[in-house]
Parts: structure tokens; sequence; C-alpha cells
């Protein structure tokens, strides 16, 4: 079986990051969300990231930047070559690949505050 | 001691903010009340609303004259003789004002010559489903409503917020608990009414177009407090989703405007139709019912006759270039970025878990037996009975949602709380985020897994009393010794393995209830169909009601409940 290396920056907010490395049995048209999920079910239950419709890019919620760029996780191809993903630059950390892409109005602190 | 508990107070709270949910909200608001709306993804994105591609079945007699009565009908029809016929006509009535409203808000119906486009749909008598080019109808409603509700004064709304429970007091709703994902922390909700909105349960099926917010959670969490579900062994499976080649960025149930609009022509493994030969015409037509086909292609791959990765060929080549780049403009493009040429070459399709019938107990005005305890949308049961009518689903999102928000605003219960109240559902909570020690070995990616695979395979499109049983003992013994041994290994900000625990809770409670469901009603209708008992048994046209009874539950049945609709075929709609 084919597999690819899936490296994904981890950690809380006010960690350091740190990166890590899966391998991933690779198959012919699969996304990188198929790559996380297998990751989470298979290698890691502790990894975080965002997204709710699967394979549908409907929600729009597993936007991640993959080498650089800001991408879709659910639309963007996993080929075999490594590839290395990280949260959002240009919003706060959470936790691993999740940032905090919430619009202000709909946080919790917005009606409790 | 422990940090203070985030504690919110509201009339109304919605659970769920798909389309019914939003609708709900919006409606009670209108009505003067104070609303919460929550989500566990983000606010108008998480559900199946935005998922949905195209048809939405209302009688506006646009494209041609129609009545409400003639969608009513043929929604019963469709039903097999199990539809709740008051909860189909109020569908079916206030359906049109919805749309007329929607339309209002700027959802942008698509248009042909100055009046609503309505196409033809498997079931319908005539031109009835609306929806928004191209393959944009969910996100356009979803769209369409987040809009509404930013606008609408009295809305107070919070992405990421599970709830894990509900909370009750003298036979009454009373609040929830729910999960802040964001911090890993428990949140307490009083409230005067609450609207159930949070979806379907198909996620609980290995082979499903749910999103990862399908799991149950709206049943489990009725059932829980006291409410009753019905008609819970019928789950429906789309008979043609997409199976191969691999596709990413789209729906897997996105063939089916590409039939409503083209035709197209389905096909087993020796390139020839098939469904004629299972009592239903579909030749290019698109017509059969949806329970007729996905049995037919299930029986033609068993029987060897199936696509090289076991569904039925989906084939298009016979259309021309143009004609599907008129119908589908940049969906073209999108497939094509998937190796799918569809001029040269079909597509496999094949049963996939979609929508479910059956859903929580709820009178007209959506209110359940627990006083103040409403639901909308999919989570509801009954207007379907046995096998859902195409374009049905968006139209009871919007017309069940407007109904549920306005009854609820206008129940008197004004909303009390006592911390004691919610101790329990804290306390489970606070021991899934207590370190991440997991000394079970138990992991839930296995545990869900398993679970998705024994309900497809044993609990599924094929169904016989051996393999229901075989599941249901599973499934109890999931619930009693894997489910307390699981413990999550992440804790605090967005933690996910403790919402995956819920989940697993949830997805188990419901599971059992199809399966109960399945196993006692002893004969093939609709979407249920047993391979043991083929025939339909015209003593079992009933519904089936499931209720938590202590550490059980328990079923009964109840009279199908009739309405005396008479069908208005002449003139344009009213």
């Amino acid at each position: 079986m084919t597999s690819v290396a899936i490296t994904v920056q981890r950690g809380l907010a006010g960690e350091t990051p740190r990166d890590e490395t899966f391998t991933v049995p690779y198959s012919e048209g699969m996304s990188l969300l198929d790559g996380l999920i297998w990751i989470r079910a298979h290698a890691d239950t502790t990894l975080a990231f965002r997204y709710s419709c699967i394979n549908a890019n409907s929600c729009k919620e597993c936007v991640v930047s993959i080498a650089g760029k800001t991408e879709y996780a659910c639309t963007a191809r996993l080929t075999s070559s490594a590839v290395t993903v990280r949260p959002l630059g240009n919003k706060n950390l959470i936790r691993d690949l999740v940032t905090d892409t919430v619009p202000p109005k709909e946080k919790l602190g917005a009606v409790t505050g | 001691m422990g940090d203070a508990v985030t504690h919110l107070k509201t009339d109304v709270l919605v659970i769920g903010a798909g389309g019914a949910g939003m609708y709900a909200a919006i409606a009670a608001a209108q009505h003067g009340k104070q609303v919460l709306l929550l989500d566990k993804s983000l606010i108008g994105r998480g559900g199946a609303t935005i998922m949905a591609q195209m048809t939405v079945a209302v009688a506006m007699g646009e494209q041609a004259p129609d009545h409400w009565t003639r969608h009513h009908a043929d929604t019963l029809t469709a039903g097999r003789g199990l539809c709740d016929e008051e909860l189909a006509a109020l569908l079916c009535r206030e359906g049109p004002d919805r749309i007329r409203e929607m339309d209002e808000w700027g959802v942008g119906w698509t248009r042909e010559d100055g009046h609503l486009k309505q196409v033809m749909a498997p079931g319908h008598d005539g031109p009835r489903c609306v929806f928004v080019d191209f393959l944009n109808t969910g996100p356009a409603v979803a769209k369409t409503l987040r809009a509404k509700i930013a606008k609408t004064d009295g809305i107070r709304r919070v992405s990421n917020l599970s709830v894990t429970s509900l909370v009750t007091r003298d036979g009454g709703v009373a609040g929830a608990v729910a999960l802040d994902l964001n911090s890993g922390k428990p949140v307490t909700i009083a409230a005067g009414a609450v609207v159930l909105a949070a979806g379907g349960l198909t996620r609980l099926y290995r082979r499903n177009s749910a999103s990862v917010n399908m799991g149950g959670e709206s049943y489990a969490l009725a059932l829980d407090a006291g409410a009753s579900l019905i008609d819970m062994e019928f789950v429906q499976f789309f008979p043609i989703g997409h199976l191969a080649p691999r596709l990413v960025g789209m729906d897997p149930i996105m063939w089916d405007p590409f039939r409503y609009k083209l035709g197209g022509r389905l096909l087993n493994g020796n390139m020839e139709e098939f469904i004629h030969n299972y009592g239903a015409t579909d030749s290019g037509t698109y017509t059969a019912p949806r329970d007729v086909t996905a049995y037919a292609i299930v029986k033609e791959a068993e029987a060897g006759r199936g696509s090289p990765n076991g569904g039925a060929w989906l084939s298009f080549e016979h259309i021309g270039e143009a004609t599907l780049r008129d119908a589908f403009g940049p969906v073209i493009d999108r497939l094509a970025r998937n190796g799918i040429d569809l001029t040269t070459h079909p597509v496999e399709v094949a049963p996939i878990a979609h929508y479910h019938m059956g859903g929580i107990r709820v009178n007209e005005q959506m209110e359940t037996e627990i006083a103040g305890l409403y639901a909308a949308g999919e989570a509801v049961g009954g207007a379907n009975g046995a096998n859902r009518l195409s374009g049905n689903a968006i139209t009871e999102a919007l017309v069940f949602g407007e109904v549920a928000g306005r009854n609820a605003a206008q129940n008197p219960n004004t909303p009390g709380w006592q911390a004691e109240w919610a101790q329990n559902a804290i306390g489970d909570i606070a021991r899934l985020s207590n370190s991440g020690d997991n000394r079970s070995g138990l992991e839930f990616g296995a545990l869900y897994g398993e679970l998705q695979s024994l309900m497809w395979e044993k609990v599924g499109l094929m169904r016989n009393a051996p393999g229901l049983a075989e599941a249901l003992s599973r499934i109890r013994e999931m619930q009693a010794i894997d489910l307390p041994a699981l413990h999550p290994r992440d804790t605090g900000a967005f933690a996910l393995g403790v919402q995956e625990w819920f989940d697993l809770r949830a997805a188990l409670a419901t599971a059992e209830a199809i399966t109960v469901s399945a196993l006692n009603r002893t004969e093939s209708r609709g979407a249920h169909q047993r391979e043991d008992m083929t025939d339909t048994d015209a003593d079992q046209a009933y519904n089936q009601r499931i209720k938590r009874n202590g550490a059980h539950i328990a079923l009964d049945t109840l009279p199908v409940r009739r309405a005396d609709i008479e069908i208005i075929t002449s003139g344009a709609a009213e």
C-alpha cells in the first residue's frame, strides 16, 4: 500500500508550536481532510481540526494553510508527495489546526459579556 | 471549588442552526421573544440545509397549475400509508408562504419567463420543485437566513456550543446544559421554551451523505427528556449517491439534480436498463420512487449485475456537452477537476443513507409531550411516513421551523433555574474533561466505525430478524460496557474527544431506537425492507412509538393520524 507523509503543526495557544509527521495510507483522489480524519481515527486521537460537511465543500469550515496557501482541506487533493499543514496565520490559534474563525457576534463571550 | 459555570437565560432556546433552527429563531423573535440560537458547528453552516443542492417541493402553481392538496396527495402516496396527514398538510399548505417569504428576503429562486421555474421530480404529479442555480439551493437558503437573523432584533447566537443534555422539571423543559467547544467548559441555559432542531441521524451509517453533525443528537436529547419518537425504522437511502470515481468538493447526492434536469440513464453492470424489472419505469425520466430504485440497484448487484464497485452506472453520454453546460455551468468544471467527463464515461452510483423520516413526535404546534419542548426540521417524525417525497426536506425545515418558533414564542413559561438541576450533566462533562487518562484502550474512532458498519450491514437497506437481533445486542453491549469505559485523551480547548463521547452516546441511543423499531415491524414498507418478510401487511399500517422507560426503551403502536382533505385539481394555486 502506498502512503503519504502529512506534517501537522500541533499545540495550544501560548505553547511553542511543534511539527508532527504522520504516515497515512494513500489512495488516489483522497483529500487532505480524508487524511486528517484518518490520523484522528487511527494514529492520534488528540489532533484538533474543524470540519462539518466532510467533503462537500459546503460548510467552508475546514480552511487551513497548506504549504503557505490558504485552502479548504476537503478540496485539497493529496498526492504521493509529503505535505505540511498549518493553522491559518492571520487568526488566533485555539488548538492544532483550529483557529478562531467564529464571527465576533457568534462568540459565547459576546452574549455573556 | 471549580470555576463558576457560565449561565445564560433566554425566553426561547433554539438548538441547531440549520434551516429549521434559523427559521424558528426568526419566527420567535418576530413574536417578541428573546431568542438564543446555538450550534455545535458554526451558525448556519453545519447542518443539512447548506448541503442541499436543488429541489424544494412546493405547490406554487407558477410553472403549471397546481394546488397544495395535490402536493399533499403525492406526499401521502410516497409515505406508503404512514404519514401523519395533518403534519403533511401543514407542510404542503404553508410551504408556498415560506417560499414567497424567502423570495422577499432575497434567496434568488431561479426564474424563467417572469415566473419561478419549477421542475418535475420523482413522485410528483407535475413540475413542483423550485431551486437556486447552479446546485446552490442550500447555500442560498442558509445565507439568506443568516442575513435575516443578523437583521432581526432579539436573537443572540453562539457557535461551537454543543448541547449535551436537556433539563426538565415537573413535566416541562427548563433549559439545557452545553459544552463550549472553544474552552471545553460546561454552560447552563435557562429557557422558557426549547426548540430542538439539531437534524437527523444519517451519520450512523457507513455510507452516508451526512455532515459530522447529523448523528442523532435531536432524537437522543428528546428521548432522554421524556419525549416520544415515532417511525424510527424508516431511514431513507438515496438510491444514486455517488460511488466512483472519488469525488471531492461536492455532495454525493449531486446526481439527483442532474437527473431532474437531464434525465440520464441508469444501467446495470451489463449496460442494460433494469428498473422496469422492479415494477417502476425510469428510462431517462427519473420518475421511479426512491425506495424502488434503491432496492433495484442492490438486487442487481447481488445478482452479479452490478458496476465494478458494486453499484449501478449512471450515464449522460447521450446528452451532449452544450446541453450539460447549459444546465450546470460551472459544475461541469468542478467535475472535470475530479477527472469526470460525462460526455465520454458514465459514473458509478449506489444507495447512501440520506434522510430520516422518523423522529420526535409532535402535534401541529410542533410541541412534544414535554411542555415547552418543540421540534423542527428533520428532527420531527411523521410528516413523511415510510418514505419521503423528493423535495420535501427543505420545505419541512422552513415550515416546521416557522411553526415551532411561533408557538415557542407563545408559550407562557418563564425561565427559572436552580444550579442543582444541571449537576448530573455538568458532572459528565467534568468527568470526561478530567485528565487524558485512557486506561481502557478503547478509542472513539474504532467504536463509531464499528457502529456505522453494524447499522449499514444489519439495520440498513435490507434487514432480517437475525441480523437486527445481533445488531441490537451489540448496540446494548456498547451502551453498557464500551461507552462507560471510553475516555478522551484530549482535554480543554477544542478537545474533540469530549464531544465525541457525547456523539457516541447519542448515536447508540438513536441506533437502539431504530433497531428496536425495525425488529418489531414484521413487514416490508417504504424504506423499511425485510428480506424475511417481503410483503406489506395491511394490518401494520400504524406508527410505532418509542419512549424511555427507566433504563430501557419501550415500544407501542399508534393509529396513523388521518385528515379528510379533498384534492383540488382545477385552476391555479390559491
